[in-house]
């Protein structure tokens, strides 16, 4: 019998496969990444000795808690890491693994693909030294090492905080904490964020550290430029009316995340526009159900809620499959997680109001700011494309002007491209609409896909 | 419920190349036009196909339209604005085996006489011209005056043209019902806020590509055309070391390498997500980049990093369908070109023009008539020419 597969082995993903387990199930558990743990409590390699508490910080408990219940799961799901979905067609999974192709049939998906930063480039994003606040956090996790050693953070969102304190708290200088929100939204959220006093607390707690620490925090700073000849050696921004240089040989920038809906496209799924997010999102129910049956959605993939609500949405998601299937699930347990799920909705929306969106950053982007960098095409150039042929459709505006043509195929540049289309040509960012999914969603070697060619795996038989 | 009305000259469906160089031919002879596009001009095959400008290795009867097209081609930026990205590049026919090399000798010997000047070129001076060819490549034949352009680009700039020249583009515009009758043609249409619109011309261009067949059959045309789904894809970008647009003798591979340094692959079959959208196939994915491996060895280290497709209308015989209705005076059809339309799109639009204006054309396209799918005279029931009939709505995204 076909197993189901969950790909993505972050906090939704593993919940997922322990709840397939716990019902007798062997799932087929894809990740791209050595260790199962996700971005989140992305694991360093396994013979590396800093402590989780080094590594996570106020996350440790919650990131030994995770790697724990994967370790516990090894003997019991087809763990398959270091391997990329690329395509999906036909009831199977294209995988890229070890330099070779192979095909992955399942009878029941759980898509839990995760989030990369939502970027929003400043003049000089391109210099080497130049991160995004999840890269720099990897870099550290994984790596065990910091991206410089003066180093500027700057963007919003909760993870500019943490992101800051896990390297100050790992020795680097931190020269200074750039937000781009003011201090009065972060006021205004409190009401919608007191719903989840445990967070807020930690994030209040980020804060209070790195002022203890003598870590400069600036609210309602407006990066004008990462200035650097051959690499980065300075911010330079505006706060209070005034322009001002902070000397560094790195930064780290990122407003929020942004899901992966890729695989979720080629497997066909709905999407809908999501106002709070910006951005056009599978749909899915409350237990994680998309729009194609026997496809389920979880985690930060299908919609930013953190790291908590994906370990539910995982084990939801895996439930409903479950059910779906004729299995007997706990419908008490079911219901208690879409009921925190639902209940952690008004944080999500005071962390938008916290660190809302910087909704002018298209009308300030110069016309010599590169957007995309694979194709280095600049806001000018898309501008202008906007002016000659018309354009206001996203898909448009690739085909006329190559944004998004590169390798990252939009995953990197589709934010800003958006937004900078909408602003240019007068429409909505929702009816500009999305980059269409295409496979490969991320680069494949022609040599693995030759070699594939020569040995077919029979259809799946469901 | 707004309503708008158009009167006309005449009235297109389709604004791909072949429907939008018709706008712009038209318009240039003074008439008047609306083009009824239910998606973006040049968004569809034109917009997506692969690229190639090439007359070598068409069927004679279509040389006499790709020779107007090649001189259409040389006139590029003065006629849309930009040159698209065509470049006379040259195109290799590669053969693989001595048969190959003598069917493509056959082939210059017949196509003598339409100005091709085909080059055969084999041994030492084949690895020579090019080094990175793989040793399956024994010869091939060279059309150096053949060439590529970049379809993303000229498709819609020939849209643009026509209607900087005062053409009237509705895009986003899904005909839903045609009417024909001895007073000429009223198309409608109901865009997604429900507004109608209504055009009225004497003279209708049957421009709509894959989805034409409806629209033939609505008038006692029916067409045995089926929608193709040419498997696309493209490497990441590459150092430049091809400057030909590379064919295959028999079929299979082709592939060219664009300004940018990335090499555009086509070959095999894609996949029909429904009536209206496409893409590449695993299947055909994973055999084109093992042919495109044999074709050029170096390419074992590069990337893919998309893939597509697009919906493309074949008739049997792969020829086109262009020319005037035989049952529906004022009706003019020219669409079904077999994933070939690209350099013919252009001379196609001309032609279509000259079929609007004066009835007949100044290149022979007697081999194209749709005559050729006449039902046998013995069928009961021939649709009545005048039969007001609606077209299903196509289904739009």
């Amino acid at each position: 019998m076909t197993p189901p597969v969950i790909v993505g082995a972050g906090p939704a993903g593993v919940r997922a496969a322990q709840a397939l387990v716990a019902h007798g199930l062997r799932p087929v558990l894809i990740d791209e990444a050595p260790r199962a743990g996700g971005q989140v409590y992305r694991r360093p390699p396994a013979h590396f000795r800093r402590t989780a508490a080094a590594l996570y910080g106020t996350e440790a408990t919650r990131a030994t808690a995770l790697h724990a219940a994967a370790d516990a799961l090894a003997d019991h799901v087809d763990h398959r890491p270091d391997s990329l979905v690329w395509n999906a067609q036909g009831g199977a999974l294209d995988v890229l693994r070890g330099g070779r192709i192979e095909r992955v049939p399942y009878q029941g998906l759980v898509v839990a693909t995760g989030a990369t930063d939502r970027v929003l480039p400043v003049p000089g994003w391109t210099l080497p030294g130049a991160f995004t606040l999840g890269g720099a956090q990897v870099a550290l996790k994984f790596q065990g090492c910091a991206i410089g050693e003066r180093v500027v953070l700057m963007g919003s969102g909760p993870l500019l905080y943490l992101v800051a304190y896990q390297y100050a708290k790992a020795g680097a200088r931190v020269a200074a904490v750039l937000d781009s929100a003011r201090l009065a939204d972060q006021v205004a959220a409190l009401p919608l964020m007191l719903t989840q006093p445990s967070t807020l607390m930690k994030g209040a707690w980020y804060v209070a550290w790195l002022r203890a620490h003598g870590v400069p925090i600036v609210r309602a700073a407006r990066p004008l430029q990462i200035v650097g000849g051959e690499r980065v050696e300075g911010v330079r921004f505006e706060h209070g009316g005034h322009t001002r240089t902070i000397d560094c040989d790195a930064v780290g920038m990122g407003h929020a995340l942004r899901s992966e809906t890729q695989l979720a496209d080629l497997l066909g799924c709905h999407f809908d526009f999501d106002e709070l997010q910006r951005a056009h999102l599978p749909q899915r129910d409350a237990a994680g159900r998309s729009s194609v049956p026997g496809l389920y959605l979880a985690g930060d993939g299908a919609g930013i809620l953190g790291a908590d609500a994906a370990e539910w949405a995982g084990e939801r998601a895996a439930l409903a499959l479950l059910e779906d299937r004729g299995v007997a699930v706990d419908a008490d347990r079911a219901r208690a997680l879409e009921r925190r799920l639902a209940g952690i909705r008004p944080f999500r929306r005071g962390l938008e109001r916290a660190f809302p969106f910087p909704t002018d950053w298209a009308a300030r982007a110069d016309d010599e700011l590169v957007v995309c960098r694979c194709e280095n095409i600049s806001a000018g150039q898309l501008r202008a494309t906007v002016r000659e042929t018309g354009a206001d459709d996203i898909n448009r505006l690739k085909a006329l002007s190559r944004v998004g043509m590169g390798r990252c195929q939009g995953r990197m540049c589709g934010v800003a491209a958006t937004e900078l289309l909408a602003h240019a040509c007068g429409r909505t960012v929702r009816e500009v609409g999305r980059l269409r999914g295409q496979a490969p969603i991320k680069p494949v070697p022609l040599s693995a896909l030759s070699a594939s060619s020569a040995l077919r795996e029979p259809e799946a038989t469901a | 419920m707004t309503a708008k009305r158009f009167v006309t000259d005449v009235a297109i469906v389709g604004g791909g190349i072949v429907g939008s160089s018709a706008a712009l031919a038209l318009r240039r002879m003074g008439l008047k036009v609306v083009l009824l596009e239910r998606d973006l001009c040049g968004s569809r095959s034109s917009g997506v196909n692969y690229g190639g400008v090439r007359r070598q290795g068409r069927p004679l009867s279509q040389l006499p339209l790709a020779q107007r097209a090649h001189e259409i081609w040389g006139r590029l930026p003065e006629l849309i604005g930009t040159d698209g990205e065509y470049e006379r590049s040259g195109h290799f026919k590669i053969a693989r085996s001595a048969a190959d090399m003598v069917s493509l000798e056959r082939y210059r010997a017949m196509s003598e006489g339409f100005d091709l000047d085909l080059e055969l070129i084999t041994g030492e001076r084949l690895r020579a011209l090019c080094p990175w060819l793989g040793a399956k490549a024994v010869g091939g034949s060279l059309c150096p005056a053949d060439g590529q352009a970049n379809p993303r680009l000229v498709s819609p700039a020939f849209a643009r043209a026509a209607e900087r020249a005062g053409a009237v583009l509705l895009e986003r515009t899904p005909v839903d019902e045609v009417i024909g009758d001895r007073n000429g043609f009223t198309l409608r249409s109901r865009n997604s806020a429900g507004n109608t619109l209504e055009v009225q011309a004497p003279l209708l261009l049957n421009c709509a590509g894959a989805w034409a067949g409806q629209l033939a059959a609505q008038f006692g045309e029916p067409v045995p055309m089926r929608s193709g789904h040419p498997a696309m894809a493209v490497t990441e970008p590459l150092p430049h070391f091809m400057d030909w647009s590379l064919g295959v003798e028999g079929g299979g591979i082709y592939c060219r390498q664009v300004a940018r340094g990335n090499l555009v692959l086509g070959g095999g079959s894609g996949l029909a997500l429904d009536a209206d959208r496409a893409r590449s196939d695993r299947e055909a994915i994973t055999v084109l980049a093992g042919q495109a491996i044999e074709l050029i060895p170096a390419l074992r280290g590069a990337q893919l990093i998309r893939t597509w497709s697009g919906t493309e209308g074949y008739l049997p015989d792969r020829e086109p369908v262009l020319g005037c209705s035989r049952t529906m005076p004022g009706l003019i059809h020219g669409f079904g070109f077999a994933g070939a339309g690209f350099q013919v799109g252009p001379a196609v639009g001309e032609v279509l023009a000259e079929l609007a204006r004066d009835g007949r054309s100044s290149t022979p396209i007697d081999a194209f008539g749709i005559e050729r799918f006449a039902v046998p005279p013995t069928s009961p029931t021939a649709p009545m020419a005048s039969a007001p009939a609606a077209i299903p709505e196509f289904s739009h995204r």
